[in-house]
């Protein structure tokens, strides 16, 4: 199939998937067939697009043009290819998990649930591909509004507030900052179509240019900066599939993704090499990652804890874009995907603890591992991954981060990453000590959680070791990003 | 031919001609049957008109054969027909749907008057549109405010006749002063038709009876467009009419009353004597801030929907205000594309709102808690309405919200992307607290035997809702239109 096709495809498959699916909500056993198959197709077509876009192909797709100058145009480069690759491998994983998940704890309005599922699989796909600010801010928005009926799924008091402060924040963000960024962009280039290389050289002082970035980079919410990082812990009321493919993966890495897209095509690295503001952007990262991670300890119920490590894992790939050396580049966009295979398999380790006990909260956890041996595996090796310990993919974009910082002789970004590998460490050890060697205090009989679940996160823990073993493509599409070179 | 030479006439004389029909036959099906026809007539007519100006071109019709000055000559440019096309629109779609709602909301034996009376409505903001004449254009006024006045008084709520007699007193104001600035140029010139006016004004423009015409018509033409803060009559006539005329009055009168705020300002006054003699934008810009500020912060607090979207016209036309008081071409051409995209976002959601009145019974939100699963259609249509009151992209909204504020940036007046943001912001609030509460909130017990609205009023619904995409996704069509008004009416500005 040639470039514009596919990528034709992948942006209307999710939106053809959640019109079967709200078609076929009354005939359960159709519409969960439906919901397992229509990942996989994407996944086979997303799979097909690296190989032109690593030749040097950049498939292009214009849908409509919009207002003179203005389209509705999707592009396939390196960094969107990875990140779309990653987002459809785990969409089918999630798409078993969740069909176990909402069965096993009875859940209401299911076929809302799989529908908006792939809605918000669809934003992320239009993020990943578009080919300039515009269609990717409609995407971001679509991201956003498809995955608020997500969070407020429950219905009750918490999952509305919760609900409420999500779709607030993100709102906030884009439209009070990414929106005016965007048509400051559009004002002073005259365009808002990616490019290599940036599209802003020249055209702003050093003090204006740096507002619009800050602009940006705040504006982007999704990203989860602090202190704009607050939506992400009001997500967690959301069921566990939704933290865990879309604010562990599709939702947060799309706004990382977001940041590397405006980093690489809208200012361009050297740009920013010597702004000011660059400085100020590594430094609120860096902090992010040290508060986030210190909150991380303090938290006992198990998905908040989660949720702040991904705020600080999050800030990873921010700061390894504005350490601005190749190697930290590489290291960033190796990152999203690092990140997600490690950060989905422990969302999926908290739900599966819930599904079979009812437990949120870290301290119940104690012996937990023997009664449910894969989950806590799988848990494990999703924790490693974060930690940055090999054989986990954890550790690949970790070494590229600090050659980065190591080429650039950054001894700040250095000494952040290694005292948060230690903070990693040590919220993260606990509950793996807590659940393999402290005896059970309490005697609630129960097993495993139902199998697609267990089979969902063994497959996940499973990806992020193969990562490690198996990194070429990822590799080579980093490899491919402008700035980063060969 | 001939009958496509009349055109200029033919889209007021057609349903100001149903109007009495319809009293005439006096039975509800037969009157809505003629009101049907007659809107749906007029609005091919204004499409031929449309076609006939799409390219700038200006059509002259002689009213009787009598050339102008003498007689009344009716002038449609691309600017006339653009604005025409969303009066006699809206009103097309609005019949659709009137004959199952008024069946519901209006007392069989006064249904054939409340059509008269719309058509009336209609034909007198249909003239005031067409015609090139100062005066006609008073007249024109009245008929469309008389027949509004009794519009709204037919609400069910008793409220409505003081609502209605607010407008009423308001309105009248509003004419009067109208009258008042028209006598002064008359007086002065000793002409009415416009762009006879328009050639003498320069010759006596520093009288003090041309500043004083100007001043009368300004706050005249500000009453009947809701200019904060002389608006303080549109919430209780939009929240207690009955439905039909909220969804035709929300979405086409005040973009009349804008359209005569840019004729008698631009083509009239000429931007010369209006801008820099008058200095008008420095009068819009605070109060079109204030508009959006604070009309959208009252909306937030509204329990009643049509109220709460009745304050958010009025934050609406504070956007378009401010297109107005950038002076720019950019800046006119971003009013005038919120003017139509206006007009579909609160046609949509008016006419959702008439659906759940239909079902319901009441638009307060309150009774509505949980209503989406019962009408997830209705619904539906009015989140995409209210996707676009935010401006969410790929909708109408978006794009004319994207062309405010590149027309802000270009003026040089960044302060206003804040208040444009914040604006926003305040829209998703409001509109959020209704989708929540309808479809994440437990059912209200006294829905649970709800289902979808009927077809008549869920199809106009959706023809308004998908506009709204269909506009923010092909938005050429639109803004070329604008843009090619705009270059008609300030041609010399910049």
């Amino acid at each position: 199939m040639s470039g514009p096709t596919l990528i034709a495809l992948m942006l209307s498959l999710p939106f053809l998937g959640a019109l079967l699916i709200s078609l076929s909500g009354r005939a359960v056993a159709v519409r969960d067939g439906i919901v397992l198959l229509v990942p996989l197709v994407l996944l086979a077509v997303v799979l097909q697009l690296p190989s032109p876009v690593l030749v040097g192909d950049r498939p292009e797709l214009v849908l409509v043009e919009m207002m003179p100058g203005l389209s509705l145009s999707f592009t396939a480069e390196p960094l969107g290819v990875l990140f779309a690759c990653v987002a459809s491998l785990l969409w089918p994983i999630a798409s078993l998990y969740s069909i176990g998940y909402l069965r096993g704890n009875n859940e209401q309005h299911q076929t809302r649930f799989h529908a908006c599922f792939a809605l918000a699989i669809g934003g992320a796909m239009g993020v990943a591909l578009a080919g300039n600010l515009v269609t990717l801010f409609a995407a971001y928005e679509l991201l956003t509004l498809s995955t608020y009926p997500l969070v407020a799924h429950k219905g009750n008091e918490t999952a509305i507030r919760g609900a409420r402060t999500y779709l607030g924040v993100l709102l906030l963000t884009s439209i009070g900052f990414l929106l005016p960024a965007i048509l400051w962009t559009w004002a002073v280039a005259g365009t808002v179509e990616f490019t290599p290389g940036g599209m802003l050289a020249g055209k702003l002082d050093d003090g204006l240019m740096g507002l619009l970035l800050l602009l940006y980079v705040y504006g982007i919410g999704k990203s989860a900066l602090m202190p704009v990082h607050r939506w992400l812990p009001a997500a967690m009321v959301a069921p566990t599939p939704v933290s865990a493919l879309l604010h562990a993966v599709a939702v947060v890495k799309a706004g990382v993704l977001t940041v590397l897209k405006v980093v690489v095509y809208v200012f361009g690295t050297e740009v920013l090499t010597g702004l000011a503001a660059s400085d100020w952007v590594f430094w609120i990262a860096a902090s992010t990652i040290l508060i986030a991670s210190s909150i991380a300890l303090r938290q006992d119920n198990l998905k908040r804890r989660l949720a702040y490590s991904t705020i600080s894992q999050l800030s990873y790939v921010v700061m390894g874009a504005f350490i601005l050396a190749p190697l930290s580049l590489l290291g960033a966009a190796l990152h999203i995907a690092a990140h997600a295979f490690g950060k989905i398999t422990l969302f999926f380790a908290a739900g599966s603890i819930y599904t079979a006990s009812h437990k949120t909260e870290i301290s119940q956890l104690d012996g937990i591992g023997w009664k449910m041996p894969w989950t806590m595996t799988a848990f494990t090796i999703g924790a490693l991954s974060m930690i940055g310990i090999p054989p986990a993919a954890g550790f690949l974009s970790k070494w590229y981060l600090l050659l980065g910082a190591w080429q650039a002789e950054h001894l700040a970004a250095l000494a952040v990453i290694t005292l948060s590998t230690l903070l990693n460490a040590a919220y993260f050890t606990p509950i793996i000590y807590a659940a393999w060697f402290k005896p059970a205090v309490d005697d609630s009989r129960h097993g495993e959680a139902p199998v697609a679940i267990v089979l969902a996160l063994s497959l996940t823990a499973l990806l992020t070791l193969l990562l490690f073993f198996l990194p070429d493509l990822p590799l080579a599409l980093a490899q491919a990003i402008p700035g980063v070179g060969s | 031919m001939t009958l496509f030479e009349h055109l200029p006439v033919l889209v007021v004389i057609i349903p100001l001609l149903a109007a009495p029909l319809c009293v005439l036959l006096d039975r509800p099906v037969l009157a809505w049957l003629a009101a049907l026809l007659a809107s749906w007539a007029t609005f091919a007519a204004t499409i031929g008109l449309v076609a006939q100006t799409a390219s700038g071109e200006t059509i002259s019709y002689y009213l009787g054969g009598w050339a102008p000055p003498w007689g009344i000559e009716y002038r449609i440019d691309t600017l006339a027909a653009y604005v025409l096309l969303i009066v006699s629109g809206i009103a097309a779609v609005v019949m659709l749907a009137a004959r199952t709602s008024v069946a519901k909301e209006i007392p069989a034996d006064r249904a054939a008057r409340f059509y008269a009376a719309l058509m009336l409505a209609m034909a007198g903001l249909m003239g005031i549109v067409a015609t090139g004449d100062a005066f006609n254009v008073f007249v024109f006024l009245e008929i469309s405010s008389l027949s509004t006045y009794a519009l709204i008084s037919m609400g069910r709520d008793r409220r409505a006749l003081y609502a209605a007699f607010q407008y009423l007193v308001m309105g009248t104001i509003g004419a009067t002063f109208i009258l008042i600035g028209i006598g002064f140029l008359y007086m002065m010139t000793g002409t009415l038709n416009m762009a006879d006016l328009a050639a003498r004004l320069p010759a006596v423009s520093n009288a003090a009876t041309i500043s004083a015409a100007f001043a009368f018509l300004t706050v005249g033409i500000g009453l009947k467009l809701a200019l904060f803060p002389l608006h303080l009559w549109l919430p209780n006539a939009y929240a207690y009419a009955p439905s039909m005329v909220s969804v035709f009055l929300a979405a086409t009168a005040t973009k009349v009353a804008v359209y005569l705020m840019l004729r008698f300002v631009f083509t009239v006054f000429g931007h010369e004597f209006s801008l820099e003699q008058m200095a008008l934008h420095y009068v819009l810009l605070p109060l079109a801030v204030v508009a959006i500020l604070s009309a959208s912060l009252v909306a937030v607090f509204q329990q009643d929907l049509k109220r709460m979207l009745a304050y958010s016209s009025v934050a609406q036309i504070g956007y378009i205000l401010l297109g107005l008081a950038l002076m720019s071409p950019e800046g006119v051409t971003a009013a005038l594309l919120h003017v139509f995209n206006h007009a579909l976002m609160k046609g949509a959601l008016f006419m959702a709102l008439a659906a759940v009145m239909w079902r319901v019974g009441s638009v307060q939100l309150t009774d509505l808690a949980g209503l989406g699963r019962y009408m997830p259609w209705t619904l539906g249509a009015f989140v995409i309405g209210a996707l676009s009151l935010i401006g969410v992209p790929l909708t109408a909204g978006f794009v004319s919200k994207w062309y405010l504020v590149t027309a802000a940036i270009d003026a040089g007046w960044w302060w206003l992307i804040p208040v444009i943001a914040v604006g926003s912001l305040l829209a998703v609030i409001y509109v959020w607290r209704v989708v929540e509460v309808v479809w994440f909130r437990p059912p209200n017990p006294a829905l649970v035997d709800q289902r979808e609205a009927p077809l008549s009023l869920l199809g106009p619904t959706w023809a308004l809702a998908l506009a709204n995409l269909y506009f923010g996704i092909h938005a050429d069509l639109t803004t070329g239109t604008a843009e090619t008004a705009v270059a008609s009416l300030l041609g010399g500005l910049r």
